[in-house]
């Protein structure tokens, strides 16, 4: 049996009619259209499906889209708020951190999941923190590069807009 | 890759789940954070064909402290547990909590849904078996508390009757002067563990008054080290001791062979993680703070 689902993504409503085995990552892809979400390894090891659930890093393909309801999702669509790049992404393009730019999604929001819970990281909080998602181009390195100069450059706006508004 | 497909029911309370259960039969499951169940129904290990969704239950996800000792409510996702301050006053969950799988999985996976599960590689288990937790049942005919002992029945088969959930679990703080440790060895970060090893000593006067060690992922449900405990209880926490109970608790280990090793790799595994953990439980049972998760190699 067939269940309504309204799902917020990237700030847009989405309502539409599911079964209940959908897969969020097959909703994100196929109903809302917005494929920038990754389908990797379909067995929840990869990390190239990861997505923000209510600001919380999870492995779309292993969220039913049902469970999402009524729920906020942040894809790499909707990370920018405007058509600039999010730090994260500017980060990643400056440091060289992807090459085929498979895993590049997973990879920015999962770094997004680490930097909103720790400004700065040490470089071994964040390969603990990237540690779910596989990347099999760049060694890693660049990738962990990139989210070190995405905390700085986040870090720096922040003190700027705080000097802003003194 | 799709589940079969599947009715879905969504509770609105831990009481109405249980009656759902009861009403659909036995081939209905819980649905909690899904983090293991989804990816065997798409493999189609498992092809429930009723799901009943726990995930929008109010209220049941919690860490609080009280009279009775710390509550964890079943569906409290890992991640809450590791960044709970009621927990860290018990520094052996937040070296499980921390390290289980990657921070995806933390944010989604519940303690409540691990027990349950009652994989032989699962994490929360062999730590609460040293704690001597409680994990409270709720099922048709009302509450019944059960020991985690008793709990984990067999591989992958708990002590819930088919129309139970668990909603809760209690865990009386260690007393003072005792020190809790967790060690899982795993081959990357979203994998369960090849062997893990959870211990706690109470300390009086440089003495060991009693000592619990459990081996995880090395048997078809934890294992505990009852020889290893006796090398060290009465006795002085000295090298020489914990190389006696690494050692018997590397004779009580029966792991299988598999991808993440042989036997003999993971007996020598535990030899170590056993020595390892003592030291920092010992460590902690002085007043030390020592940091300690999951290693992967």
């Amino acid at each position: 049996m067939k269940k309504n689902v309204r799902i917020v993504i990237n700030g847009a409503e989405h309502r539409a009619e599911v079964e209940p085995r959908l897969l969020l990552v097959h909703f994100l892809r196929e109903v809302a259209g917005l494929t920038g979400t990754h389908i990797g390894c379909e067995t929840s090891l990869c990390g190239a499906c990861t997505v923000l659930l209510d600001g919380m890093a999870v492995k779309s393909c292993t969220v039913l889209a049902v469970q999402a309801d009524g729920r906020s999702i942040t894809t790499i669509e909707g990370l920018a708020a405007s058509e600039n790049l999010h730090p994260i992404q500017e980060a990643f393009w400056e440091e060289h951190g992807l090459q085929c730019g498979y895993c590049t999604p997973g990879m920015i929001l999962c770094a997004h999941d680490l930097l909103q819970q720790n400004a700065s990281p040490s470089e071994q909080e964040i390969r603990d923190g990237i540690g779910g998602n596989l990347c099999r181009c760049t060694g890693y390195q660049h990738i962990v590069n990139a989210v070190k100069a995405a905390s700085r450059k986040m870090n720096q706006r922040q003190r700027a807009a705080a000097r802003a508004a003194d | 890759m799709f589940p079969r497909a599947f009715h879905y029911h969504r509770a609105g309370s831990l009481k109405e789940a249980a009656t759902m259960l009861s009403q659909l039969g036995p081939e209905a499951k819980l649905l909690a954070g899904g983090q293991s169940l989804i990816p065997l129904m798409k493999l189609r290990f498992a092809g429930p064909p009723h799901l009943v969704d726990l995930n929008f239950i109010p209220g049941a996800a919690y860490v609080k402290q009280d009279a009775g000792g710390l509550r964890v409510g079943a569906l409290t996702c890992h991640a809450d547990i590791e960044d709970s301050p009621a927990a860290a006053a018990i520094p052996i969950l937040h070296d499980c909590a921390a390290g289980i799988a990657d921070v995806q999985i933390r944010n989604r996976g519940t303690i409540g849904g691990s027990l349950a599960e009652a994989d032989p590689s699962g994490d929360w288990a062999p730590v609460l078996l040293t704690l001597n937790a409680d994990v409270r049942c709720l099922g048709p005919k009302g509450e019944r508390t059960v020991p985690i002992s008793k709990f984990v029945v067999d591989a992958y088969t708990s002590a819930l009757g088919e129309d139970e959930l668990i909603i809760e679990v209690l865990i009386q703080a260690p007393p003072k002067s005792s020190g809790g440790a967790y060690i899982a060895f795993k081959r990357s970060a979203p994998v369960y563990a090849s062997a893990s090893a959870a211990v706690r000593l109470a300390m009086e006067d440089g003495v060991c008054r009693d000592a619990a060690i459990v081996l995880g992922a090395v048997g078809l449900t934890p294992v505990r080290a009852l020889e290893a405990e006796a090398a060290l209880r009465n006795n002085q926490v000295t090298a020489k001791t914990m190389e006696a109970a690494a050692e018997a608790a590397r004779a009580a280990a029966d792991p299988q062979p598999d991808m993440r090793g042989s036997a003999e790799y993971k007996r020598q595994l535990v030899t170590a993680l056993v020595k390892r953990g003592l030291e920092v439980a010992l460590k902690r049972a002085r007043g030390e703070k020592v940091e300690l998760s999951h290693i992967y190699a």
